[in-house]
């Protein structure tokens, strides 16, 4: 029965399917990965997303405030965060002393996967885990900064933070944060702050990997001025 | 003709999971309940040392030749493509229990592109097992 069958009409068929897969799995490589957080967010959604001040930690009525500007992929603030982050945490903002606000400031150009980094944890701060997951990309930022796309690596973070995984991929493959992120970084921009990590304690402007006691003396240093005589 | 369509939308399938498992698919589009990461990421995920995924791609691909190639005049005649086919399915067939198994048993996560597969490859066993049979009566041989 089949034997002397127009084949035609099958070849086209089998040829159209080809094109759609095809075309679906150029749209999965397409879709997310590292090419879609280095994407241009439109200025207007950067400007509606403005406003962000920071993530913040500590008490409110701490005396002293630290704006620390960083890109999770630079080393010297991976640095920083190693040598004088973790202490100051325990010692200045844990006791009240300091409240500390992180700002995103992506350094684009060598750091690929900064945005993307800056965005999980952002995805992060929305089930309200933004420090444990800065920790994460700190602590690990040699390993994740040699793949070649992350985002499977800043998955298992979010898992071993115990993040919601659903709430965290649908977050991640949207890229809700990305306009707040490009807000940021034009916002640091305006400051003149073009270099990471850079901190801005009262009216004092560092830029560099600072040691904790060299930290701790500048902190110290704004307190005696703004305490009451 | 079932069997070639079939092959390919599973060499899609497969192809799929095999990119997203070489890092070049962000995230695996998987629907609620996400188990496809766990299952994917777990140690079973290999054999031999090469991602099962590719197992499936070569596989797909294998019974896609053989079925296109079986349809042309030159061997529509034959029995030797049916018999192909069925084996070829018969392994993927076994490859897939084992790897459902595992799923169920073992990583207890299910991925659903592999159960994709796993339908995928049990209708194409199915088909080639039911044309084979229809070859093997003497109707078509009447040649009407």
């Amino acid at each position: 029965m089949a034997k002397r069958m127009n084949l035609k009409p099958f070849y086209w068929g089998l040829g159209v399917l080809a094109l759609a897969g095809g075309g679906w799995i150029w749209s999965a490589l397409n879709r997310g990965g590292p090419k879609m957080f280095a994407e241009p967010v439109p200025t207007g959604e950067a400007a509606a997303a403005a406003g962000f001040a920071g993530y913040m930690l500590g008490s409110d009525s701490a005396p002293v405030e630290v704006n620390e500007y960083a890109d999770f992929q630079c080393p010297a603030c991976a640095r920083f965060w190693l040598l004088a982050f973790r202490d100051a945490e325990e010692r200045l903002i844990r006791t009240g002393r300091v409240r500390w606000r992180f700002h995103d400031r992506p350094l684009d150009g060598s750091h690929a996967f900064a945005r993307m980094a800056a965005h999980a944890a952002a995805c992060a701060g929305e089930q309200g885990r933004f420090w444990p997951m800065h920790d994460e990309l700190f602590a690990n930022q040699a390993a994740w900064s040699a793949e070649r796309n992350p985002e499977r690596t800043f998955r298992q973070y979010a898992e071993r933070i115990g993040l919601d995984l659903k709430a965290y991929d649908g977050c991640m493959s949207t890229g809700r944060y990305r306009a707040r992120i490009q807000a940021e970084a034009e916002a640091a921009d305006n400051l003149g702050i073009t270099s990471t990590p850079t901190l801005v304690i009262g009216r004092m402007r560092i830029s560099g990997a600072l040691a904790y006691d060299q930290l701790k003396s500048l902190i110290d240093s704004v307190s005696a001025q703004s305490a009451p005589r | 003709m079932v069997i070639a369509t079939l092959a390919l939308v599973g060499f899609f399938v497969a192809l799929y999971l095999w990119l997203w498992k070489l890092g070049l698919v962000g995230s695996l589009a998987c629907g609620p309940g996400g188990g496809c990461e766990t299952v994917q990421t777990s140690p079973h995920a290999e054999f031999l040392g090469l991602p099962v995924a590719l197992y499936g791609v070569a596989g797909y691909a294998a019974l896609l030749a053989v079925s296109v190639a079986g349809l042309h005049p030159r061997w529509a005649e034959r029995r030797e493509p049916a018999w192909l086919l069925v084996l070829l399915s018969l392994i993927g067939l076994g490859f897939t229990a084992y790897l459902t198994y595992l799923e169920a048993f073992v990583i207890h996560a299910w991925c659903r592109w592999c159960l994709v597969s796993a339908g995928l490859i049990a209708a194409i066993f199915v088909t080639a097992l039911s044309e084979l049979v229809s070859r093997r009566t003497p109707a078509p041989r009447a040649g009407r």
